[in-house]
């Protein structure tokens, strides 16, 4: 890895270090009890038109059933409004260049790719979606759909803090108040900042223009630098472009590519602190972000570093890799020159750490391992640190299992913030920690056995299966990355992924739910000497450590006959 | 453990850094080859499918054994020589898996089942005599109901469990408590309950049956060794939940594997798949869980404690504070002299010599301790120079003990009736007797007044300060709870400030001073409601609230029949201190479950190693990299796995009946500690087993 290289990674951490403090004791306040907020002068007025038009009572308290019904129904009527806007498209205004409607099954997939904050894309943006559609149904599930992910984890935080309580919070009021005093401050300010390093923001529809050789070019317009500020803050990833942020529209220059990559990962790591503050002890806090960083950080250097490595074979060849003056070195199929192997390599651990799945290069052009890596880093869950709200969420429960197995270790009934882990808890976490993995690996297996599925695969050998495993890895974790080279546009993939979407967002926050619920009704124990702690660095590597056997154990076998073997085959 | 403390009276067990002490007894029963024998026995009996599907693990291996036996006959005709040897042995070894599982628990149980034998054999046909308006009748034991009155006379059994209604009568109760010293049973107060199969020795007493035939302490005894009535614990539960989970990932991973070799051209053999499975589920801890549970249970009763339940004895992991007696737990149940005050005008040596004449036939604890304190401070022969006389005995009316000699009388007693005693002879009683006797009083001291008597008159010498005294090595272990983060509380009925002192002598946490039961009552709900979970001991019918609303509540088996129904466990030894080492226990339980899982699933890092390049390297030569153990062959590794899998069953049985080793230290310590023997171990140790197996084999010319 080069020097400049390097310098981009310390840049990033130091830059996240510096802001994610502050919005994490920031957030606390919005969904912290009863407390005042900052800028609520402002806000509250807002907040209070807002539950008076739709009938919300802000002061009643909700039972996580309740919590949960709420959610449902509200991803149930968001999934049929970007549904209809895809289908009615043609009799909608802002559609400048005439898009027709979006076929029916594509628009599933997208409808439940957006509702679920996935923004898996088995469209092309500039050539499938109306402005209408991409501005009142895309742009507004990458708010509330993140907003959503967000109130699931402050329900989950008020049910550790509390103490033998029924309720967990309002989710109408978590997801005005996370959307009104965090996503849109936060977006307006990024965009502005995108929008000043030359990402596009207009009404406008295709221009043609003639180029310099005299062939005829069309260039797409659109409000792309309004979209992709809250598609990276709200770990959506759904391109404005087909391109993704790779795309010069999105990502214009190395400053807006640095502001997209920090924009990726700051809330999800400012919640550590969120949590911290939440449960009144920020030790918790800073023993969660380290984890969060630690992972982020081991996987972005190993993915920069093999992409930054060149091939071995090219090597063999005495062919000269390294990074110089004249050439940015290492692996550079399906990456911009632009960015180089290192910031593809930071982009990649960024995306699939978090549930963003925006992209700046093609991952399936990537070294096996620094695919594989990709990949990986998806299956542990995405809790490094994972998507807006359900990261923390899965971290945490992924914190609750490793002081099961552990806190045994010390000679008392599990308890996690001093609450007793009973098998109540017990069969939530597993079924939360079967749920991914099920779906994952169920329709690999089903698409490897059928020949329509397997008609999709670019490639053939183990990097095929990497490219199928990859698509699922990445919709069951609703990241929504892609591994191009798998034609996901067929009936199987649609409906499948769509499927994986679904339990990857609704099988996890359900039994979150449930088990704030369990977990706000208990007492919890005094800490003493006797107490496992858990904020301490042993315990933060247990959790890694169970995280890291857990998705190993799980997937070690598929993975051998994917990236792993290709690897080794180089 | 070191010699010395194997040697240590019972009355004082071992607190080392060992934490709970091993008795002799529970060792030597360990290997005992008739016990052994059974388990073999019974390991074959438990392949019962409806035992098998209790543990979801093991019976996850039992159909997997099943099927492979099957493949195996199958296969016997069509395969090659080798290929059959491979699909016998793993097959074997997957039997041998469900068959080490259920060697452990018929083993754990073993002890249970001898003691319980041994326990229905003292329970021989009883009759009893009831009385009747008219008279008494004789019925067999087992038709007596609640209310009955019976006689039962020296040498009868006691037919069942009740309350002494009318007589006094020393009873041996060794059937219950293994101790053979006989103890007095009377009616009325908190001695009065008697226990069915126990013997009456001298006298005869009306015993009023409270326990109908079946429900008989004796009964629930046998039902609990015996773990007839054994439920899963919370814990248990839980843990069984999460093995379940990993069972079905597992499941998952292997089941999707197929089609994944299939698309890369190396399908896999169906027994193949299995062994890759069986070694992957959790099948130690699964196998070893409920061994351990009955172990737990069984390590209470070597300590001669009866949990009532396997929750008590988790729960006793979970405690956070501990409430002590002052009496008999916290301090020596009998108070010792600890000084001596002379009256004006009479020396130290004087006193000492009438003290030690007064108390040279008192065969008492504190007229010994009284002999020892004069002793060491005046010499042996401190009262050479006062003449031998005859004994005065202690009576209740005279509240005095002493000698009368030739010339001179002496007595010593509760100061108002030696007052009583100088001023009958014509003495006069000095001020300064008041001012030492109130001195001593309100420090929580007893003062007895020493007199003497002779030609001259009678006269007040002084006074001897009786103190409690602190139980050797209680500081030590309230050290030792202080550092497992466990808050100790005494409870006294003394004022606080000779509360205070000897709370701060012994070194526990609080005291709760001038306590009422209903204080003790509320002193628990009130930890309880912040959270804290609370053990204590009691005996008598007042302590019956209290120890139903601790969360461990250990009862007396000296205490009253209210007392035993109340807690949940009984100490058959009716030590109050026992409550530390109950402690231990519960928390060495959980360590040992908690251990034995994480060894469990560290493990299967090393067996990924080994099969997963078994399996593939044939048609994907790369994934050889991956062999780094050097395993000599695709069946050799595959079979190395299982036959490991398999041993570590059995090699882990010592440690899951013993339980893990126990040392006080914060929790932060003890899992520092763990974490690197059972995790960095458990990943390390299959590397190494495997690898050696696979020598062997490959020696062996197996595969």
């Amino acid at each position: 890895m080069s020097g400049a290289a390097w310098f981009q990674f310390a840049a990033l951490i130091a830059a996240l270090l510096a802001t994610a403090p502050f919005l994490g004791r920031y957030m606390a306040k919005v969904y912290g009890d009863g407390e005042k907020a900052p800028g609520d002068r402002f806000f509250l007025p807002v907040e209070r038109a807002v539950y008076r038009l739709c009938r919300v009572d802000p002061d009643s308290e909700q039972r996580w059933t309740s919590y949960a019904l709420s959610l449902l129904a509200f991803s149930a009527v968001s999934f049929l409004a970007v549904y209809g806007l895809q289908r009615l498209q043609p009799f909608l205004p802002l559609n400048p260049v005439d898009l027709p409607a979006v076929e029916p099954r594509v628009a599933f997939n997208v409808a439940v790719s957006f509702a679920t904050n996935t923004n898996w894309q088995a469209y092309g943006g500039e050539s499938t979606m109306s402005h209408l559609t991409q501005m009142l149904g895309l742009t507004v599930q990458n708010f509330v759909s993140a907003a959503a992910g967000m109130a699931v984890m402050a329900a989950f935080l008020r049910g550790l803090a509390r103490r033998r309580a029924a309720t967990l919070g309002n989710f109408w009021v978590d997801l005005t108040r996370g959307t009104l005093r965090i996503l849109l401050p936060l977006s307006t300010l990024v965009a502005l900042v995108l929008a000043g390093c030359g990402v596009i923001q207009n009404l406008n529809g295709h221009t043609v223009v003639t180029t310099l050789e005299g062939a005829a070019q069309t260039i797409p317009g659109g409000p792309a630098a309004s979209q992709v500020a809250i598609k990276q803050l709200g770990t959506n990833g759904g391109g404005f472009f087909d391109m993704n942020s790779a795309h010069p529209f999105e990502n214009a220059t190395a400053l807006s590519n640095f502001v997209e990559n920090w924009a990726i990962l700051v809330i999800p790591l400012a919640l550590a602190f969120t949590f911290g503050a939440m449960v009144r002890d920020r030790r918790q806090g800073r023993a969660v972000f380290g984890i969060m960083l630690a992972v982020w950080a081991v996987m972005s250097i190993g993915t920069m570093a093999l992409e930054a490595g060149g091939s071995p074979r090219l090597e063999a060849l005495g062919v000269d890799q390294s990074a110089a003056a004249d050439q940015s070195g290492g692996y550079l199929e399906g990456k911009e020159v632009r960015f180089g192997p290192a910031a593809s390599g930071l982009w990649a651990a960024s995306t699939t750490g978090t549930s963003n799945g925006s992209v700046n290069a093609m991952h399936d052009s990537f070294t096996p391992a620094g695919g594989g890596l990709a990949m990986v880093h998806m299956m542990f869950g995405e809790v490094s640190p994972g998507g807006v709200g359900v990261g923390l969420n899965g971290l945490l429960v992924m914190a609750v299992l490793a002081v099961f197995i552990a806190g045994l270790m010390v000679g008392r009934t599990p308890e996690y913030l001093g609450k007793k882990i009973r098998a109540a808890e017990m069969k939530l976490v597993v079924l939360y920690v079967l749920a991914m993995p099920t779906v994952l690996l169920g329709f690999a297996a089903a698409s490897v056995l059928l020949p329509t599925a397997l008609a999709s695969l670019n490639n053939t050998g183990p990097h095929g299966l990497s490219e199928i495993l990859y698509g699922y890895a990445s919709t069951a974790n609703n990241n929504g990355s892609a591994f191009a080279g798998l034609d996901s546009s067929t009936t199987w993939y649609t409906t499948t992924m769509g499927l994986a979407m679904l339990v990857g967002r609704f099988f996890l926050i359900i039994p979150v739910l449930a088990i704030a619920g369990s977990m706000a009704a208990k007492r919890p124990a005094p800490a003493t000497a006797g107490t496992l702690p858990t904020h301490t660095p042993l315990f933060a590597g247990m959790v890694v450590g169970v995280m890291v056997i857990v998705a190993g154990l799980t997937f070690l076998p598929a993975l051998a006959l994917g990236p792993i073997v290709e690897q080794l085959s180089l | 453990m070191p010699e010395t403390q194997q040697a240590a009276p019972a009355a004082a067990p071992p607190a080392g850094p060992d934490g709970p002490g091993t008795r002799p007894a529970g060792r030597r029963t360990a290997v005992d080859g008739a016990m052994v024998r059974r388990a073999v026995a019974d390991s074959f009996r438990k392949l019962h499918p409806r035992v098998q599907a209790r543990n979801p693990v093991v019976f996850v291996v039992l159909v997997g054994s099943v099927l492979t036996t099957v493949l195996f006959v199958r296969d016997l005709p069509s395969a090659t020589a080798a290929q059959s040897v491979f699909n016998g042995l793993v097959t074997a070894f997957l039997w041998f898996t469900v068959l080490f599982a259920n060697f452990a628990e018929a083993m754990a149980e073993g002890r249970g089942k001898a003691q319980a034998a041994a326990l229905r054999g003292g329970r021989a046909a009883t009759t009893a005599r009831r009385r009747t308006p008219g008279g008494t009748e004789e019925v067999p034991a087992t038709e007596l109901a609640v209310g009955d009155v019976c006689l039962v006379a020296a040498g009868q059994t006691v037919p069942g469990d009740g309350d002494v209604v009318e007589g006094v009568a020393s009873v041996d109760e060794s059937a219950i408590t293994g101790e053979s010293a006989p103890v007095i049973r009377e009616s009325g107060g908190d001695r009065s309950a008697v226990t069915g199969g126990t013997r009456v020795l001298s006298d005869e007493i009306a015993v009023r049956i409270t326990a109908p035939p079946g429900r008989t302490f004796l009964d629930r005894m046998i039902a609990m060794v015996e773990g007839a009535e054994r439920k899963k614990t919370p814990n248990e539960v839980a843990l069984n939940i999460l093995l379940a989970g990993m069972t079905a990932i597992f499941l998952l991973a292997v089941a999707t594997l197929q089609p994944f070799a299939a698309y890369s051209g190396a399908e896999q053999s169906v027994v193949v798949l299995v062994a890759l499975l069986v070694c992957l589920i959790p099948t130690t801890i699964g196998a070893l869980l409920s061994a351990i549970g009955i172990a737990g249970m069984d390590r209470m009763v070597q300590r001669n404690v009866l949990a009532m339940s396997g929750r008590a004895v988790e729960a006793s992991g979970d405690v956070d504070t501990l409430l002590l007696d002052k009496t008999g737990t916290v301090t020596l149940g009998d108070r010792q002299a600890g000084d001596l005050v002379p009256m004006p005008g009479v020396t130290d040596a004087e006193l000492a010599a009438a003290a030690l004449a007064a108390s040279r036939a008192d065969t008492t604890p504190e007229g010994r301790s009284i002999v020892r304190y004069a002793s060491e401070r005046h010499g042996a022969g401190a009262d050479a120079g006062t003449a031998a006389g005859e004994p005065v005995p202690f009576t209740a009316e005279t509240r005095m003990s002493g000698m009368d000699g030739e010339r001179v009388s002496i007595r010593k007693g509760a100061a108002d009736a030696v007052r009583t005693w100088v001023e009958g002879r014509g003495g006069r009683v000095p001020d300064a007797l008041d001012a030492a006797v109130g001195r001593i009083s309100a420090t929580g001291g007893t003062p007895l007044a020493v007199a003497s008597a002779d030609g001259d008159g009678a006269r007040v010498l002084g006074v001897v300060h009786l103190k409690d005294v602190v139980k050797p090595g209680m500081r030590e272990r309230f050290a030792h709870m202080r550092a497992m983060g466990i808050r100790t509380v005494m409870i006294t009925g003394d004022n606080p400030r000779t509360a205070r002192a000897i709370a701060d002598e012994a070194g526990v946490d609080d005291v709760l001073a001038e306590a009422r039961p209903e204080d003790k009552l509320a002193l628990i709900r009130e930890e309880q409601a912040r959270g804290a979970m609370v053990a204590m001991t009691g005996d008598g019918t007042n302590d019956a609230p209290a120890l139903a609303q601790a969360d461990v509540g250990v009862a007396m088996n000296t205490g009253t029949q209210a007392a035993k129904e109340a807690g949940n466990m009984v100490d058959l030894d009716s030590d109050p201190t026992k409550l530390i080492e109950i402690v231990g226990v519960g928390k060495q339980l959980l360590i040992t479950r908690g251990a034995l899982t994480t060894f469990s699933i560290a493990n299967d890092v090393a067996k990924y190693f080994a099969i997963i390049p078994a399996m593939f390297s044939g048609v994907l030569p790369a994934l050889d990299a991956l062999n780094i153990m050097g395993l000599s062959s695709a069946n050799s590794a595959i079979l190395s796995a299982v036959v490991f899998n398999a041993l570590i069953i059995v090699a882990l049985i010592p440690l899951s009946l013993r339980g893990v080793r126990m040392r006080a230290g914060t929790a932060a310590a003890t899992l520092r500690r763990n974490l690197l023997v059972y995790g960095l171990g458990g990943l390390i140790a299959p590397f190494i087993g495997i690898k050696a197996i696979d020598l062997v084999l490959t020696a062996l010319g197996v595969s």
